[in-house]
């Protein structure tokens, strides 16, 4: 194999007094900066890479076409409706709506988690059933929120129901809106 | 008295095993980095307290966009695309769109299937780094009456035949409560009872019942 000679000449030879010995330079480099740079990339990774994969969360839609005498009835003291409407406003009422709308309440998002526990509280559990009515403003959001909101606070039994005319005229009224009275709904009046 | 003399030691510490270390971290990182993939109708999903992930096989995904359309895709395994590619022929077949074979293949390597069925024909000769969601009308649901979902819906029933998929609902924070529910009416009469929401992971509040129950369901 080729060899290099890197002894400076035969070895039995003196240098020559022109010859300047060559200062030894250290090898050793200051790590630190690289050091830096390798913390500086590892922090950015970590902070992009997307640790949560996306989760799923289940429905189970009732069957429409079953029989009404074999479809649960919901007994009136043991049901909450929460209706969903625009800007994430929460409405709840209990029982059946009565016609003036004394029972009509309006909250919000985080209020009506109280609402929840207190009927999940002073109902038997066998009675309790939350109806949830989302108006044609409220959002994919607002409907993903109040189901987990179920799931939340352990609820068994809850449905997806399409809201009634009267109650979406309740609603927009309430919200500021001046709807035209459903038909079905023409002697009704709020008081407010 | 005369002190001792206490040799000054240098300051500078050997940097080599640390960079070692920085730079094998770095490289686990780089290399477990899965980038997201940029997609073609970007969908902001809300977040849930549920837990279990969302299943990769055996998908039929439905997509909500911002604007309420609506787009149906299938996963990425191959089992899926052919899948995919069933149902296409099986909605070809009912509604008699005259679909060539070389127009199905086409619509099946498409990232999503994204307008009515007339225009299918279309979609299928727009090149697939064009697809967006911006670009395409959706899948007609916008009618209680005249759902073009519920004809896709029966696509996938009769590709799933004796089996079934991994129905998912992806949608958009903004969506209109409408669309959604004209979606949830198409898996309905389909008969598909059961399906799943996309989310983003959520800690349970402190203080809830399911917080004190320690389980989530999945």
């Amino acid at each position: 194999m080729a060899e290099m000679d890197t002894s400076g000449g035969g070895g039995k030879h003196k240098k020559g007094p022109g010859v300047k010995k060559g200062k030894k330079l250290s090898t050793r480099v200051d790590l630190t900066p690289m050091v830096d740079l390798g913390f500086l990339l590892i922090t950015f990774f970590i902070f992009t890479t997307t640790m949560s994969q996306p989760t799923a969360m289940k429905l189970i839609l009732p069957d429409n076409k079953a029989k009404p005498e074999e479809q649960n009835k919901a007994k009136e003291s043991g049901a909450l409706t929460i209706l969903l409407g625009k800007d994430n406003n929460v409405f709840y009422y209990e029982g059946t709506l009565q016609p003036n709308g004394a029972n009509f309440k309006s909250s919000n998002f985080k209020e009506v988690r109280d609402a929840i526990i207190h009927k999940k509280q002073t109902t038997d559990t066998a009675d309790l059933v939350i109806v949830i009515k989302p108006n044609d403003e409220s959002t994919y959001k607002n409907v993903v929120d109040i189901l987990d909101e179920m799931s939340i606070n352990v609820i068994k039994r809850y449905a997806l129901v399409d809201i009634s005319p009267e109650e979406d005229y309740f609603l927009r009224k309430t919200e500021g809106e001046n709807p035209p009275p459903p038909a079905s709904a023409k002697t009704v009046t709020v008081t407010q | 008295m005369a002190r001792p003399k206490i040799p000054r030691k240098s300051t500078a510490v050997d940097m080599t095993a640390m960079c070692d270390v920085a730079f094998l971290l770095l490289s686990f990182f780089i290399l477990t980095t899965k980038f997201k993939p940029s997609e073609a109708v970007p969908i902001n999903t809300p977040n849930s307290v549920a837990a279990k992930i969302a299943p990769e096989t055996n998908v039929v995904m439905i997509s909500l966009n911002k604007d309420g359309k609506v787009f149906l895709s299938t996963g990425d395994s191959k089992n899926d695309k052919d899948k995919k590619a069933e149902i296409i022929r099986s909605v070809n077949s009912h509604k008699n769109l005259g679909l060539s074979d070389a127009e199905i293949s086409a619509l099946v390597r498409a990232p999503f299937i994204g307008t009515p069925l007339a225009q299918l024909k279309q979609q299928a000769r727009i090149p697939v780094d064009q697809m967006t969601g911006e670009a395409l009308p959706g899948i007609y649901v916008k009618d209680s009456t005249n759902n073009e979902l519920l004809d896709w819906m029966r696509g996938v029933a009769d590709a799933y035949a004796g089996m079934k998929p991994n129905l998912l609902l992806k949608g958009d924070n903004v969506a209109k409560y409408p669309s959604f529910r004209n979606v949830i009416d198409a898996f309905r009469k389909n008969e598909f009872f059961k399906f799943q929401m996309v989310t983003n992971p959520e800690s349970v509040p402190m203080g809830t019942d399911l917080y004190r129950s320690g389980k989530r369901e999945d």
